[in-house]
């Protein structure tokens, strides 16, 4: 009989509360299978299963908070007779502040004739209706396609809201968990910076090129060839890309980039993308995209959080110059990118006019030093100067 | 259960009707020696002689104010109409007299007839011979008018019919006459003539129809389903009075609407059912209300043109994508 726990999905869980089976008793799993949506700090996470089998006992009940490393279900592997084994079951401590049913109280808005008149855009009177019950303003939502607002996209502005949750994915409580994990890390890992202003010219001359002559839907970001580049130059420093668990560290046979993404309202979440390693541009960025709809959507699944190797923080295009990020433990570095601009440069002699970025590394000098995360920088300006080859 | 086809069902109907109740009798141009225009009642003269099974002449207006007159009488006539392009020779005997006349009669009347008629296009039969009149006559307080999409109702419907103690007009479609379908062994065959019926269940529109356009609406459900698309089909079956209730808790559920009319679309059963969904239904719609009617002109003869001037599986998957915006 496997037992299935509840995961820990980042240093500073140390508990959720399930909001729902995804499965049954009796359904058969498979590996990477959703098993049941649980709420944390950073939203509800769907949890995904790592073995096959078949679900036999669900322990855990909808409302409940469970600690991590609780077992929250047993599963029966493929070649297991129901009745072999049984677990006892365990009663959870049930919190007081169990989440409430998933529902969110309904109320309704009435819309004043000012309102009415404001919001011209076409809404369906489904879709009018049901943002009165949403509590959602007609005029915060986007149209679809065709400029009209339908029950879709009502619906899609509700997904996305980050009020939303029904434990409430509190921002408070989101600034908490960031404040653990970063007072853990600031505590615990011996960092050390070091950080590189390089030439992206030819990375933005390539981009422009390459996106003229694709279709809008197929354009990529920036970000998309600089996660290519710093994955393909983890490959030659893989002191930077694993974990340090328990005074040893666990170098990774992939890359799974944590991408730093702002949600809105606030806060911040890292989910990651696995074998990025492995990841054309065009497979990259669909992740990406897919990625940033989901952390909107409040739609994340465990193993995006727990299986990170490395973070990429990125800071944007219109912010600061450089940053200095802490590590994400238990990883053991992370990427820090400022923002593109023009400078003055020197090259062959001559001061010329270059777009230049910033990007730094913090790493876990138990494991590595700056030497290390120097001969990484050197080998990922290398990648971009050639931006056709990735 | 057995397998039967629609003009079977019609046929064991009349013969039921006619064994049944010695007041019956069936009368219609070409309905004895010839067997009906379509084989509805081959061998029913032989059975049940000419007193029962009466050819009549080429006259619509003066068989249909017999049977009128008959059913005054105390008699429970079956009249049929070869074709609802006929009709209108009878629609002074059918709207003046028989759906007047318990009206004007202070109640002392009953015009217990059943006109049963063949419509719709389909056959290559021209103009004349296949239109979509029913919206005039389900515009006529005092008539119940019905249309036998499936054969089991073809099968009850008849007797239905004749329990009535008002006029009920039968349109048959004259593409459903080779269809087979199942029906109830024995007994249990009557069906009610109050209630649409849902032949499809679904989730994203609900289409709305009738009569020779159901299959081709379940033909239209089907292929959406293989997209990811699940539409409630709703068979009306009642064309007067129209069953409101079923067709708006539907369309609350699925939030959209499409009808499917062979009718012309101005002044159409669809342009009623797109009403009364506005009525009462407004607050639920996330789509405006799509109709598929036939062009507004005289059905063709040619078939690619028969074809193209009247609603067909594919423009009815059109039609709910566009509901649904996709």
């Amino acid at each position: 009989m496997i037992e299935f726990r509840m995961p820990s999905l980042g240093a500073d869980m140390d508990a959720g509360t399930l909001v729902e089976w995804m499965k049954k008793p009796g359904d058969p799993v498979q590996r990477g299978d959703i098993i049941a949506v649980v709420e944390t700090q950073k939203g509800a996470i769907e949890i995904e299963v790592f073995d096959d089998g078949v679900l036999a006992e669900t322990l855990a009940k909808p409302g409940e908070k469970v600690p991590v490393g609780h077992i929250m279900a047993t599963i029966r592997g493929k070649d297991e007779r129901p009745g072999e084994v049984s677990i006892e079951p365990k009663a959870f401590a049930k919190s007081a502040e169990a989440a409430p049913a998933a529902t969110m109280p309904k109320q309704t808005i009435p819309l004043s004739t000012a309102e009415i008149s404001a919001v011209r855009a076409a809404i369906t009177p489904a879709a009018r209706r049901r943002a009165a019950e949403l509590g959602i303003d007609p005029a915060t939502i986007m149209p679809g396609k065709d400029g009209i607002i339908g029950l879709d996209q009502v619906d899609a502005t509700k997904r996305a809201a980050p009020a939303r949750a029904p434990a409430g994915i509190s921002f408070d409580e989101m600034r908490k968990a960031i404040a653990a994990a970063m007072a853990k890390s600031h505590r615990e890992i011996p960092h050390y910076y070091v950080s590189s202003t390089i030439d992206v010219s030819p990375l933005i001359a390539w981009l422009e090129v390459e996106n003229a002559r694709r279709p809008v839907t197929a354009r990529l970001l920036y970000a998309v060839p600089l996660i290519r580049a710093l994955a393909l130059a983890l490959a030659k420093t893989p002191e930077l890309n694993g974990h340090y668990v328990d005074g040893c560290f666990l170098p990774a046979q992939n890359v799974n980039m944590g991408i730093a993404i702002a949600m809105r309202g606030g806060g911040l979440i890292a989910p990651a993308i696995g074998g990025v390693e492995a990841l054309n541009l065009d497979l990259l960025m669909d992740k990406l995209r897919d990625l940033v709809g989901r952390v909107r959507g409040g739609r994340l699944r465990s193993s995006e959080l727990s299986e990170g190797t490395i973070t990429f923080s990125n800071l944007g295009e219109e912010t600061a110059d450089e940053v200095f990020p802490l590590i994400y433990p238990p990883q053991v570095a992370i990427i820090g990118c400022g923002k593109i601009s023009e400078r003055p440069w020197v090259t062959d002699g001559k001061v010329v006019v270059r777009r230049t970025m910033t990007i730094s590394v913090a790493g876990d000098h138990r494991v590595s030093d700056g030497r290390r995360a120097a001969q990484f920088l050197s080998r990922f300006e290398q990648l971009l100067r050639r931006p056709e080859m990735l | 259960m057995r397998n039967i086809t629609y003009r079977d069902a019609v046929r064991e109907a009349l013969i039921e009707a006619l064994e049944r109740d010695p007041r019956v009798f069936l009368m219609g141009e070409d309905v004895g020696r010839y067997g009906g225009a379509y084989a509805c009642s081959k061998g029913l003269l032989e059975k049940f002689g000419e007193e029962r099974i009466r050819d009549t002449p080429l006259s619509e207006s003066g068989f249909v104010g017999a049977g009128i007159g008959a059913a005054l009488g105390g008699m429970r006539p079956i009249v049929e109409i070869m074709t609802i392009n006929f009709s209108l020779l009878a629609l002074d005997q059918i709207v003046n007299n028989a759906a007047t006349l318990r009206h004007m009669s202070g109640g002392q009347l009953s015009v217990p007839i059943v006109i049963r008629m063949a419509t719709g296009a389909g056959r290559q039969l021209a103009a004349q011979h296949s239109h979509s009149f029913e919206c005039w006559y389900a515009h006529v307080p005092g008539l119940r008018v019905v249309a036998p999409a499936t054969v089991a109702d073809a099968r009850g419907m008849l007797a239905t019919a004749l329990r009535e103690p008002d006029p009920v007009i039968i349109f048959e479609h004259a593409t459903l006459y080779n269809d087979e379908g199942q029906v109830a062994a024995e007994g249990a065959l009557a069906v009610d003539l109050d209630k649409a019926a849902t032949r499809r269940s679904g989730r994203d529109a609900t289409v709305v129809t009738y009569g020779g356009s159901l299959k081709k609406a379940l033909a239209a459900a089907e292929t959406l389903a293989a997209e990811g698309i699940s539409c409630e089909v709703i068979d009306l079956r009642i064309l007067r009075p129209l069953d409101d209730a079923a067709v708006m808790a539907s369309v609350r559920r699925t939030h959209r609407a499409v009808i499917v009319d062979e009718g012309w679309r101005s002044g159409s059963l669809a342009a009623e059912i797109s009403a009364r969904i506005m009525e009462q239904a407004f607050y639920d719609l996330d789509a405006p209300v799509a109709r598929v009617c036939s062009a507004e002109v005289p059905i063709p003869y040619p078939r690619h043109l028969e074809i193209a001037a009247t609603p067909q599986p594919e423009t009815i998957v059109a039609a709910v994508k566009g509901v649904l915006r996709r």
